[in-house]
């Protein structure tokens, strides 16, 4: 009975996928209060976890059906006038790749976050806020599968402001936390108004959109999108990039994301690496239909990825805290992602953003497990009454170093996960990053080289990471005395791992084998792959090993690092280095020239404009309503000869004015 | 119609003419001696001096609105009674549930004690 | 001629009822006294019964005196409601201020039966008397805390102008009838259509009739009565009064004009523009200058009655006049749900011997209590018209007739009045959270916390689903 139902595509059950995360929320939200730690990250787990078999299930139920995209209408939102809003389910094989990305990765992301936050929340000093982590969690679960199976961009909209909401509330987890007690909340801001920005894009973009075609829908929206006016397609998809640089932190508005490392490790994994920060890839991917009609807006969008893919890959090699070069290269990598789906190479970013969801998640993970070694070692470090330096702070690689005697399981993952970013055969990240080099050299030689060089830097960074954190002598009592992490942590590492290993073979370059690209062509039109090129394969290996090397000439031989010691590059590359380690001076250029006059500006709107003309003009508005009032008491003096005068006068003045006025 | 209101007109005529030709005669021909019970307002022969806001027994107000209200209710039986052939049984029931009404009015204010004098 | 009370069923229970309960009220003894209030309930919710029985059942009867069609029943079901919405309001306060009289219940039903004949008068007479018998038993409410002197010349004022205001209806009545020599509203109409009617006579009747009933309904310039009056009166009165009074008067109003004066629609139209403005902006400013709380919303209920008469505005538009009704209608069961909330909370909080009544002694009370104090806040932002009260729908239809009938200088009025008013409601709800103050022991009886209770829920909950209710609203068409 049961395996009949879930056998034969049953769309009734597709909300399924939603409700899980929605009904774990709830579970933990009320419940959670006198539940234990495990069984709130249990169910929360579990509720990531059945919404996973959920994705799964319809994934077989769409191969049955063809591919076909199938519609479930889940009830009416609103209508007003022309507008009719409905809550519908799109499922298609884009939808359930995106879902399947989010609630697998979700599942082991939550699985881990049980024995992190476990130490998390002691080590911070508030146990209390454990439950409130895995709501905070499933919430961004739900809020990011409705982005994915949205029918409409009003209801992807709802989605994309829920995922932002909930990056906000987990960036500033620890909100007062941080420097000076406002660091993390102050980055929780930053989050949040940078996407602002780039909402701000998108709503245009929908308004245009909606006054062009009079609805959201997607299916009506792209079948007449070629008989739209072409100006029209270009600002929408222009004004859309805007939303995408934001959430997907490309130039100029990926400044919020470094930031964003303040919060909880795992909130790193899961939203600022493997999910949310995709969906800007997502938003391209699901529009290719009216990106096909503005080859501009495509132009912009591949150059705009690879700028950004090159630009924060040299931040990345001059960074030292362990999230932060992750960060950089998050960005770098959704760079890449973006400037292949702006080629038109859809199935290319596409697959890069599945590997380096499994890759980047691992290595966050694991940084978060090395984060934690150095905190076990710290306190263990000081119980000793060893040298104890409190100034060790536990995220600095300079105080690292050794790690691998201390830390065997974290070392062998985070090298997988690091050479699989680093694009080396045959780990995932080398067939997807080698598929959108492939497309970059037959679209855009230029951008091909941009990439080619942002690769041979990720390599790089990557290398002396790994040296650093791992390699040489131990640079702090707290890396000496370093300890493993428990197996809640670990063995969603090793699945990690073997994700990032395994992943490659979803499309291999070989005939017969493009198994994605056989899976989304049913969403996407035209979805192809390239024929396999060695020249780029061994090209792109070779920059890959370059880059090692050159990493293992700078850090690994002499492991040059004290922590007061200057990097080897510093002297090599004078201002330049500067540069990168000084993120380009963006954040200072935007802090001096926009975050200073608008302040300035709204300190005059505030104190000057609002309080004495915008406040004045209704003051003395009320103040003379007010005398009005007054004096209109003074009216009632509470003499029925006066009342009666009143409807005396009244009553004349209506018949003068039937009688003789309107006559 | 100048006809039939003929009879009211010269009616509302003798009626002002007299008001006026009455006092007229009086003041032109009638002596004029001033005394001060002469000057004072008529009050049926009460002498209308004290405080205006003397007190009067609430009794007499109770027992005159009782009698106006009674009586001003009675008149109504009148047509009914003009017409009570032709209306038949319906308008006996009507008039029963009027009387009714009346009666209970009645029955609140004896058993408030509006009626008695002491 | 046959005898049929069938359409004026309703009616004739809580009048006989009334008639029964002050018979029986004399004779039975202090213990049972409790019985008078229960009784008058029981008569209301069976009257209540019968009326909703109704719905639906078109029929004029009483030699076409009288008509009921689905509005009368939607009125009278607010008529009801709100006496049985009274009844709480009264029963532990006329007990608390030493005037727990059974006539209180009595005059109360008489009023209720006035003004359930009022909504079906098919005919002028039947209009007036209805008008009477609503006014009468009020005029005695009002002085109902005898000894009190303020009481007691608020009956008086009332009384005065009242009865000034009856003549002048009367008055009107006679034109229309001399003019047309009908009483009726059918006939007038025909009348007119038929042109045998003198026509600068049918505008002068119609404008003193107007003038008549808008004194009930509380419009400017013939409110003067209504602050002085609701402050004198016991404050369960004031409810009462504040809610069945005035609806009476635009249940009337409503009737008469839209059934027998389309024809003179020209005129009176611009006469009833200039008065809706009037009255919303001078009540809504006046509201501002109060500091008593029952003068405040005596003010507040004027204001009212300025949106109400909105709708009258195109009431000789055969295209929009049903929307129009609807959305008065509508507005009028909003208005009494918020209305009896608001004068509960004002009710619980009065102290012994008036204290309590001003707005500063409301200082605090929302901490102290906050379920109150919410409540509070959701009649008044009910009554100013924000989301996600039920005042909100009722002002959205009601403007949105308004503009439909292209009176757009007048709606852009309504929402400059609201605006306005939501100083002073504000000024309560800023008073009771905001500020610290007056040490007022709030008394707790379970019928006035019901009361409370119901209509914030009803305010809140119809307020997000207020389609079922307006849908009867909709349904509640006058028969032309």
């Amino acid at each position: 009975m049961l395996s009949e139902t879930l056998a034969n595509g049953n769309w009734n059950l597709a909300f399924l996928v939603l409700f899980f995360p929605l009904a774990g929320l709830l579970f933990n939200l009320i419940a959670g209060k006198w539940l234990g730690e495990k069984v709130i990250g249990a169910v929360a787990s579990l509720a990531t976890g059945l919404s996973f078999v959920m994705a799964l299930l319809m994934g077989t139920w769409l191969m049955q059906g063809g591919g076909e995209a199938v519609t479930v209408p889940l009830f009416d939102w609103f209508r007003a006038g022309s507008l009719h809003l409905g809550w519908t389910l799109r499922i298609d094989t884009l939808s359930v790749m995106m879902m399947l990305v989010v609630t697998g990765v979700g599942t082991l992301i939550h699985i881990y976050a049980i024995g992190y936050m476990h130490d998390d929340v002691r080590h911070q000093g508030d146990p209390g806020r454990f439950q409130r982590f895995f709501v905070f969690l499933n919430l961004f679960i739900f809020a990011m599968l409705i982005l994915v199976s949205a029918d409409s961009y009003l209801m992807m909209f709802v989605g994309w402001e829920g995922v932002g909401l909930c990056s906000y509330l987990l960036i500033g987890f620890w909100y007062e936390k941080g420097a000076e007690g406002t660091g993390n909340a102050k980055a929780a801001k930053k989050a949040f108004i940078v996407n602002r920005i780039g909402d701000f894009g998108l709503l245009l973009a929908l308004f245009l959109l909606f006054g062009a075609f009079g609805t959201l829908n997607f299916d009506p929206i792209f079948k007449n999108a070629a008989l739209a006016s072409p100006a029209i397609i270009l600002a929408a998809t222009l004004l859309m990039l805007l939303g995408v640089a934001g959430k997907s932190a490309q130039l100029p508005l990926f400044v919020w994301l470094p930031d964003a490392m303040a919060g909880p490790t795992p909130v790193s994994a899961l939203i600022h690496a493997a999910t949310m920060v995709t969906a800007g890839v997502y938003l391209i991917a699901r529009s290719a239909p009216l990106y096909e009609l503005a080859p501009s807006a495509q132009l912009v969008a591949t150059w705009l990825g690879a700028a950004t893919a090159l630009f924060a890959a040299t931040i990345a090699i001059a960074q030292n805290d362990i999230k932060k070069v992750l960060a950089y290269s998050t960005i770098s990598q959704l760079g890449f992602m973006v400037a292949a789906v702006g080629m038109g190479a859809m199935v290319a970013g596409l697959f890069h953003l599945v590997t380096h969801a499994f890759f980047k998640a691992l290595l966050f993970l694991a940084a978060g497990s090395v984060i934690q070694g150095m905190e076990r070692g710290l306190h263990e470090a000081a119980h000793h009454g060893g040298e104890y330096d409190e100034d060790v702070d536990p995220q600095d690689m300079r105080s690292m170093g050794g790690l691998r005697s201390r830390m065997g399981l974290t070392f062998w993952v985070y090298l997988i996960g690091a050479l699989a970013l680093a694009g080396i055969a045959p780990l995932a990240g080398f067939f997807s990053k080698d598929e959108i080099l492939l497309d970059a050299l037959h679209e855009q030689p230029g951008v091909f080289a941009v990439l080619l060089t942002a690769a041979f830097l990720t390599a790089f960074y990557m290398g002396r990471q790994v040296l650093l954190v791992f390699f040489g002598q131990p640079r702090s009592e707290a890396a000496a005395h370093a300890t493993e992490s428990p197996a809640v942590m670990t063995v969603p590492l090793v699945l990690l791992a073997a994700g990032s290993v395994l992943a490659g073979a979803l499309n291999l370059p070989v005939e017969g084998l493009h198994w994605l690209t056989g899976w989304l062509e049913h969403s996407i039109a035209g979805a192809e792959s390239l024929p396999f090129d060695w020249l780029v394969a061994v090209g792109s290996t070779l920059v890959a090993l370059s880059g090692l090397a050159a990493a293992y000439f700078f850090y690994g031989k002499r492991q040059p690092l004290g922590r007061a010691l200057a990097d080897p590059l510093s002297s090599a590359g004078c201002w330049v280095y500067s540069a990168f380690q000084h993120k380009w001076w963006v954040d200072d250029i935007y802090r001096k020239w926009l975050v200073g006059p608008l302040r300035a500006m709204s300190e005059f709107l505030a104190a000057t404009f609002d309080q004495q003309v915008i406040d004045g003009v209704p003051k003395l508005l009320g103040e003379s309503v007010k005398d009005f009032a007054i004096w209109l008491s003074g009216l009632q003096n509470g003499l029925v000869r006066s009342y009666i005068m009143a409807v005396l006068g009244g009553l004349i003045f209506i018949l003068a004015f039937l009688l003789f006025i309107m006559r | 119609m100048v006809n039939e209101f003929l009879p009211i007109g010269v009616l509302i005529i003798l009626a002002v003419a007299l008001a006026i030709v009455v006092p007229t005669l009086g003041y032109l021909f009638g002596p004029r001696r001033y005394v001060p019970a002469k000057s004072r307002p008529y009050e049926s022969g009460m002498t209308p001096f004290g405080p205006g806001t003397r007190r009067v027994s609430v009794r007499y107000y109770m027992i005159a609105v009782l009698f106006i209200l009674f009586d001003v209710e009675v008149v109504f039986f009148l047509p009914w009674a003009v017409v009570f052939k032709e209306l038949g049984v319906p308008a006996l029931i009507e008039m029963g549930l009027f009387a009714l009404v009346v009666v209970v009015g009645l029955v609140y204010a004896w058993k408030k004690g509006a009626l008695e004098w002491e | 001629m046959t005898l049929d009370f069938t359409p004026i069923l309703p009616f004739m229970i809580v009048a006989g009822a009334a008639l029964a309960l002050l018979v029986l009220d004399l004779f039975w003894p202090v213990r049972l006294k409790w019985l008078t209030p229960l009784l008058a309930a029981a008569s209301l919710l069976a009257a209540l019964v019968v009326e909703l029985g109704q719905a639906n059942y078109l029929r004029a009867g009483l030699s076409n005196m009288v008509i009921i069609d689905n509005f009368s029943v939607f009125a009278n079901a607010i008529f009801i409601c709100s006496g049985i919405a009274a009844i709480a309001l009264a029963y532990d306060y006329i007990q608390r201020t030493g005037i727990n009289h059974g006539e209180y219940y009595v005059l109360m039903l008489f009023s209720i039966s006035g003004m359930l004949l009022m909504s079906t008068a098919a005919d002028l007479i039947i209009v007036f008397l209805a008008l009477e018998l609503l006014s009468v038993p009020l005029y005695v409410l009002t002085g109902f805390a005898r000894p009190r002197l303020d009481s007691e010349e608020a009956a008086l004022k009332y009384f005065l102008l009242g009865a000034f205001s009856s003549g002048v209806l009367l008055y009107g009545i006679a034109l229309l009838y001399g003019a047309t020599s009908y009483t009726s509203l059918h006939g007038i109409l025909s009348a007119v259509s038929r042109g045998t009617a003198d026509m600068p006579l049918v505008v002068v009747g119609a404008a003193f009739l107007l003038v008549g009933v808008a004194f009930k309904g509380g419009v400017v310039p013939f409110h003067m009565w209504a602050p002085d009056v609701y402050q004198g009166a016991p404050t369960s009165v004031t409810g009462f009064m504040s809610v069945g009074a005035k609806a009476a008067g635009f249940v009337a109003l409503l009737r008469i004009f839209v059934v027998a004066f389309p024809p003179v629609a020209v005129e009176l139209t611009s006469v009833m523009n200039f008065l809706a403005s009037l009255t919303m902006l001078i009540g809504n400013i006046a509201a501002i200058g109060q500091r008593n709380i029952k003068r405040m919303l005596a003010y507040s209920g004027i204001a009212q009655a300025g949106y109400m008469l909105m709708a009258f505005v195109p009431f000789g538009n055969k295209a929009i006049i049903n929307d129009s009704v609807a959305s008065m209608i509508f507005y009028l069961a909003v208005y009494a749900i918020a209305s009896f909330g608001a004068w509960a909370v004002v009710v619980a909080v009065e102290q012994a011997e008036g204290r309590g009544l001003d707005i500063d002694d409301y200082a605090g009370l929302g901490r102290r209590y906050p379920l109150l104090g919410v409540a509070m806040l959701i009649f008044m932002l009910s009554f100013i018209g924000l989301p996600p009260t039920l005042g909100f729908w009722g002002k959205f239809y009601l403007f949105r007739s308004v503009i439909e009938g292209n009176y757009i200088v007048l709606a852009l009025v309504g929402m400059l009045a609201s605006l306005i008013s939501a100083y002073y409601y504000l000024r309560v709800v800023v008073m009771m959270f905001l500020h610290d103050g007056a040490n007022i022991t709030v008394r707790r009886n379970w019928l006035l916390s019901g009361l409370v209770g119901v209509s914030a829920l009803a305010v809140l909950l119809l307020g997000l689903m207020p389609g079922p209710l307006f849908q009867m609203a909709a349904d509640a068409l006058l028969r032309l």
